[in-house]
């Protein structure tokens, strides 16, 4: 498609803007909301990622957890034992790298089956890493985790520079760029047709078998892919945080991962990306206003199963569609 | 030392039994996934460690050995709750959306266990001191961990001759063979799920209060316990309690064994044990 044709479609138009936008965030948040905003940008290209296995596929993982670890702990451990190869276009594909080699690893056990069984086994090969990483303290650095110094970028060396001058200057940027790519490409991925098998299998695994889907294998890409994109995630959230912990692999973080996808509405393309961002200020509002966080989350995330099935994203299309529709009909609504 | 080894993997595989029987039935009959099991766990432990520290040292053994029993009775009221007011909304939804809304369940009830009984440890170790040692083939052994082996026999017994010998039990089976046709038959299948619900909760209480006596009550407590109950219904197939029994003793025995040969690697090695078993058999040793 041609960016003439491209720019015609407002949804197209729509994108630009919020890019836009969000170039200018920096400027207008404080350090400490940018922080929070960059936490979201993460975790939104993690929600894309497991979009595609829950929205797309029809696999629900509760182990996603552990291919965030794998690639925030691949960007500690470098800094730990490599650290004349700490810079960030090493530290990268060293994260992907390790977080698609874990989950073709799991992918292949846990898509031999699907629903419950699905998720169980993901979670606990997801518990298998979390004990490996909490026993092998040595290495690890166990329940105390490893610190996150700050890479260099491009060759240019960030020795000396402070945290929230890095995070607030190019990293914000350079983050921005990884999500604005990781979107559009994902976007790709659903539109393609390998996308449009993956729906199939998730419709109707026996009818996408007879039309000659190699159904296993798809899954097992789509949990590759998947757990490729929360590698990314967990290795920009490890700069951003500083600090990594053996939590991160365990089944409740993995837990978040899912909350936020349902919160933002899974099958939908934007949706985990609105649920990531609202997750984290949620989280954080909750956790500094009452020492019963878990209770404020736990109790939204019922109401959401219960009230808003689809998410905040599907509300907002079903609002959209619904003034669409009272527009064609009379014109008077809205 | 195989001795001690033994008896605790089967001390260790007679409390997962509980807990992942409990799981199973649930599984079984309504086709979900609790993931607030372990909370149901939790509520159990701290029930009867504060019932046992409120009864107090003094009371006479037989009082406090029915403590432990207001673990199990509590968790089957929780339980209770939760199948009437939102387990009921999600017979008919996606099972994406409930596990979502028991691990919501989850996370509400961990702060609930919290918000009444605060974030300190709670001892109650009556039970097993009163219960003295015993000496077997030269190894000195606390009678306490035969008598959760002792109950967990019994439950487990109970539980099999109501489910092959009573009216109610056959009900709950047909429930899980065939819901479909069991609702052509004309079976009540929201009150048979409820019972279902309430007695798999209250198995999990059971669960947590007989470990109560060895461990304090902390919050968090049930969290290990699902996930070890989870690999027992993996290992042993989904909903069959049969699978329940040789899923617990196998990681039981295996987790003993496993501490005290290789203590870095128990854990991996109970996995790798698990592996191989869904290698050769994909869907369980009993699954169907």
């Amino acid at each position: 498609m041609h960016v003439k044709e491209m720019l015609k479609k407002p949804r197209w138009v729509v994108y630009l803007l919020i890019f836009i936008a969000l170039l200018f965030i920096p400027r207008l948040l404080s350090l400490h909301n940018l922080m929070l905003f960059e936490y979201g940008l993460t975790f939104a290209i993690v929600g894309l990622g497991f979009n595609l296995l829950l929205g797309y596929t029809g696999l629900l993982s509760f182990g996603h957890g552990a291919y965030f670890a794998v690639g925030a702990y691949a960007v500690a451990m470098i800094g730990r034992y490599f650290p004349s190869s700490y810079a960030m276009e090493i530290l990268l594909p060293a994260a992907l790298f390790f977080s698609l080699l874990l989950s073709i690893l799991f992918g292949f056990l846990c898509v031999r089956h699907t629903k419950i069984f699905f998720s169980i086994l993901a979670l606990a090969l997801s518990m298998l890493l979390y004990a490996l990483i909490f026993k092998l303290y040595y290495l690890t650095g166990g329940s105390d985790g490893l610190r996150v110094p700050i890479p260099s970028l491009f060759g240019i060396s960030n020795a000396g520079v402070r945290r929230p001058a890095f995070l607030s200057g190019t990293y914000y940027y350079f983050l921005l760029f990884i999500f604005a790519l990781s979107f559009l490409l994902m976007k790709g991925i659903v539109s393609s047709p390998f996308g449009k098998a993956l729906q199939a299998i998730r419709d109707n695994e026996v009818r996408a078998e007879l039309i000659g889907i190699r159904v296993r294998r798809y899954r097992l890409y789509a949990f590759s892919i998947s757990g490729l994109y929360v590698g990314l995630g967990g290795a920009l959230w490890s700069f951003v945080n500083g600090h990594v912990t053996a939590d991160l692999s365990h089944w409740l973080f993995s837990g978040e991962i899912v909350y936020m996808t349902l919160l933002g509405g899974f099958g939908i393309l934007e949706g985990p990306v609105i649920g990531a961002i609202i997750f984290t200020y949620l989280k954080l509002y909750a956790m500094s206003n009452t020492e019963y966080w878990m209770f404020v989350i736990g109790a939204t995330l019922i109401a959401l199963v219960l009230l808003l099935p689809n998410g905040v994203a599907g509300a907002v299309a079903n609002l959209w569609a619904k003034i669409k529709k009272g527009k064609a009909a009379g014109g008077t609504s809205c | 030392m195989w001795v001690v080894y033994t008896l605790n993997g089967l001390y260790f595989g007679a409390l997962l039994f509980l807990i992942s029987l409990g799981l199973n039935i649930i599984l079984g009959v309504m086709g979900i996934l609790n993931l607030a099991h372990g909370s149901l766990y939790a509520i159990g432990a701290f029930m009867a460690a504060w019932t046992i520290i409120a009864v107090g040292m003094k009371a006479p053994a037989f009082l406090i050995y029915l403590c432990l029993l207001s673990g199990f009775v509590l968790a089957g009221i929780v339980g209770w709750l939760m199948e009437k007011s939102l387990i009921r909304a999600m017979y008919n939804r996606t099972l994406e959306y409930q596990l979502l809304l028991t691990f919501g369940a989850l996370l509400l009830l961990e702060d609930v266990i919290k918000m009444i009984w605060g974030g300190q440890a709670y001892y109650a170790s009556a039970p097993f001191d009163l219960l003295g040692k015993i000496n077997i083939l030269g190894n000195v052994y606390p009678n306490y961990f035969l008598f959760v082996m002792a109950i967990a026999i019994v439950a487990g017994l109970l539980i099999w001759i109501f489910m092959a010998k009573t009216r109610l039990g056959i009900m709950l089976r047909a429930v899980s063979l065939d819901r479909e046709m069991a609702t052509g038959l004309g079976l009540n299948i929201g009150g048979l799920s409820t019972f279902a619900f309430v007695l798999g909760s209250a198995l999990a209480g059971l669960a947590g209060a007989l470990v109560i006596p060895t461990t304090p009550a902390l919050l968090g407590i049930g969290m290990e316990p699902l996930i070890l109950a989870f690999i027992v219904v993996v290992v042993g197939g989904l909903g069959s309690l049969k699978g329940a029994l040789v899923g617990a003793l196998l990681v039981g025995l295996t987790r003993s064994f496993g501490i005290a040969i290789f203590p870095e690697i128990e854990l991996p090695l109970l996995f790798l044990i698990a592996g191989i078993i869904l290698v050769a058999k994909p869907q369980g040793l009993f699954g169907r």
